[in-house]
């Protein structure tokens, strides 16, 4: 049960967004241009493993099953491989320049002064733009807002993982503007 | 230096929201429905939740600005000194204490806020609103410091420089100023 009475049994995130839709609606519009703009030089895919990533590290059941279900949509795998690179993102089947986002990412979630010039400099000399950095740092700045959002208020969360795989290709078509 | 070109006169997280506005849209509109929109808490108790956070993060940019603010507010500078130190000790309601407590456990993670920390808020009378806007004011500003920290961004060479975006803060709040920022260039 969640910590306070948020007035509705929607899950995860859902339940605060509707209990505080004046809030809910910046927070929507955030993930919509940093998650799913078309005007990315990142796919996707590739934003929303970053956000999956983070979760996981942040321990959110919610969000990293969410995000993890998108990315495995929108990368075509299924939930044992997204586990696969939450496990170890330098094996997986990605391109060096993911796996030096990754990299940042992962540190971004640590703190920001854990980021150091040593892993921007890589993700530079794997092809990564400043904006391609800057995205990476936002959105992994974002989950740890995120991920705080849903656990800190104790929101409740379908136990069953099919359930956010089965809702994801909607989710995926819909956008996060009407996800309350 | 900061990891990514932000422009010179523009320190901390000001050259970011300048940087890509498309992102600080939202960023901002959330920031001025939770720092300044109508709530319980007063604009001072809202910027303390900031000041401690930010604070816990190490946030230098951050913690300046926010308790610059914070003193703007309260019209002295000894609660947000307080509150950076020791919460249980400050000058402030025992509810504000409980909310400060909160914030501090989302900081650290999520999940270390427990039904103790709430059912003490709740004791000193806070409401479900102020529980939750307690909660996604720390988030917001676990973002804000690992954008403005994780992209090393500068701090201001001029000490004044945070009692003016404080003036700013409390005149205008965060949206951007419709004529932007180049009358700041030296």
């Amino acid at each position: 049960m969640a910590h306070i009475d948020l007035n509705n049994d929607l899950p995860g995130i859902r339940g605060p967004m509707a209990y505080r839709p004046e809030t809910a609606e910046p927070l929507n519009a955030l993930a919509e241009i940093l998650l799913r703009d078309d005007n990315n030089t990142l796919t996707r895919g590739e934003r929303e493993l970053i956000g999956t990533y983070v979760s996981y590290l942040n321990d959110c059941f919610f969000c990293q099953n969410v995000h993890g279900a998108l990315a495995g949509h929108y990368l075509q795998c299924d939930i044992s491989q997204i586990d696969a690179i939450k496990d170890d993102f330098r094996s997986a089947e990605l391109s060096p320049k993911m796996k030096a986002l990754l990299s940042i990412a992962a540190s971004v979630q640590k703190g920001g002064k854990h980021v150091t010039a040593e892993q921007i400099e890589a993700a530079r000399a794997q092809g990564a733009t400043d904006v391609e950095i800057h995205d990476t740092v936002l959105i992994a700045a974002s989950f740890c807002m995120f991920n705080r959002y849903v656990d800190g208020l104790g929101t409740w969360a379908p136990p069953d993982r099919q359930f956010y795989v089965d809702r994801a290709p909607r989710r995926a078509e819909e956008g996060y503007q009407s996800s309350v | 230096m900061p990891h990514i070109a932000v422009e010179e006169h523009l320190p901390g997280i000001t050259g970011l929201l300048e940087y890509r506005k498309d992102t600080a849209q939202p960023i901002r509109e959330l920031t001025q429905i939770l720092l300044r929109g109508q709530s319980t808490l007063t604009e001072g108790e809202r910027e303390l939740i900031a000041t401690v956070t930010s604070n816990g993060n190490q946030c230098r940019f951050c913690t300046a600005a926010h308790t610059a603010a914070a003193d703007i507010f309260l019209d002295e500078n000894k609660t947000s000194s307080c509150v950076k130190t020791d919460i249980e000790s400050a000058p402030v309601s025992e509810k504000m204490k409980a909310l400060l407590v909160i914030a501090d456990k989302v900081r650290e993670s999520g999940k270390s806020v427990k039904p103790e920390h709430i059912a003490r808020a709740k004791a000193a009378g806070a409401t479900d609103l102020e529980i939750h806007d307690t909660v996604l004011i720390s988030a917001l500003f676990c973002l804000y410091n690992r954008y403005v920290d994780g992209l090393a961004t500068a701090l201001p060479d001029n000490p004044t420089f945070f009692g003016y975006l404080a003036e700013r803060l409390k005149n205008h709040g965060y949206m951007r100023l419709p004529q932007g920022y180049d009358h700041l260039k030296k």
